[in-house]
């Protein structure tokens, strides 16, 4: 394959921010982006991913901060002259052009010679695999085709850098995993810097080399997907996570990063606390896959619902304080029936009650 | 249908016919659209074929011989050439100032109200604006009296009973119904299309030429055919604006004079035919040409 990127070192944001009125739907976020990576920002609706992207792509105009590509400030640039690839969520492909132009359409505004032109678009449909659908119509294609062609077009103009705005969110489950792939694939086939905007931590997970969570325009936290998945900074990062337990606690003794805690749905459990600055109130995270039924298991709750996902069960149990609390069974428990449940040491996370938003009760992701 | 023989192993049941006929999409609401037909064949069918049948049946002469009198005479046939000369520069017109108008206003967020200022021309009714015009543009008009206080001109210009003024308020007139449609059809132009040709290194003038145009052309060609035929059939303005004997003497005109000046039905309604057939000819050309263009929903996407 000979499609590559354009050749440069990084892409730096440098506490760029971008108000609407008096809301601020992204404030002073800084990354570096060096080529070849995968950098996926992550965080539920309105926390400003789909923002930082158009900032990024120059279809938005920054308020505050810059965006450099090595030494150039493109910032002040608008998106035609920035050359970044991008693939909408919708796809936005040109209803009225076939495939082949659809792909062509960035070759043919940088003004190269036809044949350079057609070649070029038969390389990066050779890429998304679509080669034989050229002359099609993008209204005569499937979704995931549609997404492929999207996908071609960004890269055909060997973009430096490709923004992905959920892509594969209007893709049914089989196609999102297949896509997945492709994407991945892709990505690694160009070298280029891929910036990809999800809501689903799962496919940020899968995809990227580094996370970014946003939350109210603001970044929580960077890392690698294993050290989110594992070490989720606060609690509101730890419960986009999947850590759907959150109890409020005191802790009771303390051994270096271990800590005991007092729940307050009754019972003593152990955690881990992830900033060791920790202070006696404390809330405490918990995967729902991590809190299982034991015999000596601290926390009581009566359950109230159950679901079978194959493997395992889960269910949803009230505690005594009317807390719900969202656990995994090996076995199958009866509805109304009291469980007690416990979780590994090394999966409960302890995170200071007095910093971040407070825990409402664990509800939501 | 299908409904009744797979299910069941008995033998297929043949259906009511309210069945069959609610199958084809005909139903007790179908009805609804009867009174609503029925006023159209009174009102309109009944009338042009009237009038069609009428125009074969001249005062005098063979059955063509309306026909064959206006052809002859240059001063009927002339009145063609004078209304085209009107209706065709003012849909042009119309949909030149509409398109760059409505790609400004699609982004703006008080649009209500731009629009409804736009709008209220085509509320007001032709006479209206004809003597809003006459007292505005007319030789002691508000335009002239202010151009020549300030020195620009020495006598007043001439901007009503003319070519220009008629030409003048069909544009005014005919503007909030282009414009209404032409705004429509940009709007619904996915924006996502134009920043996605944006990022791919389009500027404006090639977004618009390359996207959004190629998207509002068959559109386009249906407003310049609902305008031109409104324009083509101009009257009041014509007389009130323009001169009626003279250089406006459009084709409605003839027809009307023939009417109602001569007493002369068949004569007129062959003038009417006319006018039917240069208008269709003129909509099948535009349609035709139309069909040659991508017509799909200018959407991205699965949305």
């Amino acid at each position: 394959m000979t499609i590559l990127s354009r050749d440069f070192r990084e892409l730096r944001l440098d506490g760029i921010s971008r108000r609407f009125g008096a809301q601020n739907a992204l404030e002073d976020v800084s990354l570096t982006v060096p080529r070849g990576e995968f950098v996926a920002l992550l965080g539920p609706s309105g926390c400003g991913k789909s923002t930082a992207l158009n900032c990024i792509a120059g279809l938005l105009q920054l308020t505050d901060g810059a965006i450099w590509l090595d030494d150039r400030r493109i910032d002040p640039l608008q998106s035609e002259d920035r050359g970044f690839g991008m693939v909408f969520q919708n796809y936005a492909l040109f209803p009225h052009l076939t495939v082949r132009r659809n792909v062509g359409f960035g070759l043919e505004m940088q003004r190269i010679g036809r044949g350079e032109v057609e070649r070029r678009v038969d390389e990066a449909l050779g890429v998304v695999r679509l080669t034989d659908q050229s002359d099609k119509l993008p209204g005569q294609l499937s979704g995931g085709q549609q997404q492929r062609v999207a996908i071609a077009r960004a890269i055909a103009v060997e973009p430096p850098v490709v923004l992905m705005d959920e892509p594969l969110s209007n893709l049914d489950a089989k196609l999102r995993l297949e896509m997945r792939t492709e994407i991945r694939r892709i990505h690694r086939l160009l070298g280029s810097a891929t910036i990809y905007v999800t809501h689903d931590q799962e496919e940020a997970l899968s995809l990227a080399d580094r996370i970014v969570v946003l939350r109210d325009g603001r970044v929580r936290q960077i890392g690698t997907p294993s050290e989110l998945y594992r070490r989720p900074i606060d609690i509101d990062v730890a419960e986009f996570m999947g850590f759907r337990n959150a109890l409020s606690g005191t802790v009771v003794r303390r051994e270096g990063d271990t800590v005991e805690v007092d729940c307050a749905v009754g019972g003593t459990i152990r955690a881990r606390v992830v900033d060791p600055k920790t202070g006696p109130a404390v809330t405490v995270a918990i995967r729902p896959g991590d809190l299982t039924p034991g015999p000596d298991g601290p926390i009581v709750g009566e359950v109230n619902g159950l679901e079978y996902r194959g493997e395992s069960w889960f269910g949803t149990a009230t505690a005594g304080d009317g807390q719900e609390l969202f656990f995994r069974s090996h076995m199958s428990i009866a509805i109304g029936e009291t469980v007690r449940l416990d979780a590994p040491e090394d999966r409960v996370l302890a995170y200071d009650r007095a910093a971040g938003a407070a825990p409402t009760s664990g509800g939501g992701r | 249908m299908s409904v009744s023989s797979s299910t069941t192993g008995r033998p297929a049941r043949r259906l009511s016919l309210a069945q069959r006929l609610a199958a084809r999409d005909l139903d007790a609401v179908t009805l609804l659209v009867v009174p609503a037909a029925l006023f159209v064949v009174a009102m309109f069918v009944y009338p042009f074929l009237y009038g069609l049948v009428l125009s074969f049946h001249p005062k005098e002469g063979d059955a063509l011989a309306n026909y064959t009198t206006f052809f002859s005479d240059p001063y009927m046939y002339g009145t063609i050439w004078l209304t085209l000369r009107l209706a065709l520069p003012v849909t042009v017109i119309n949909l030149l100032i509409s398109v760059p108008i409505a790609m400004r206003v699609r982004h703006m967020r008080r649009q209500r109200i731009l629009t409804t200022i736009l709008v209220l021309p085509i509320t007001l009714g032709t006479v209206l604006i004809a003597e809003g015009l006459l007292n505005y543009l007319g030789p002691q008009g508000w335009l002239n009296r202010t151009l020549i206080t300030f020195g620009l001109i020495d006598h007043p210009i001439r901007l009503v009973h003319n070519y220009l003024g008629v030409l003048l308020s069909l544009v005014i007139t005919g503007f909030p119904f282009t414009f209404l449609l032409t705004l429509s059809m940009i709007s619904g132009i996915d924006p996502a299309l134009e920043q996605a040709a944006a990022t791919l290194g389009a500027r404006a003038p090639q977004r618009f030429r390359r996207i959004v145009l190629p998207l509002i052309l068959p559109g386009l060609a249906v407003t310049f055919c609902l305008a031109f035929v409104d324009a083509f059939s101009v009257f009041p303005s014509a007389v009130m604006l323009g001169s009626p004997a003279g250089e406006t003497r459009v084709i409605s005109i003839a027809a009307a004079q023939a009417a109602f000046e001569k007493y002369d039905y068949s004569y007129a309604s062959a003038i009417a035919m006319i006018m039917t057939v240069i208008q269709f000819g003129f909509v099948g050309i535009v349609l035709a040409l139309r069909g040659l263009f991508y017509k799909g929903p200018a959407l991205g996407g699965k949305g």
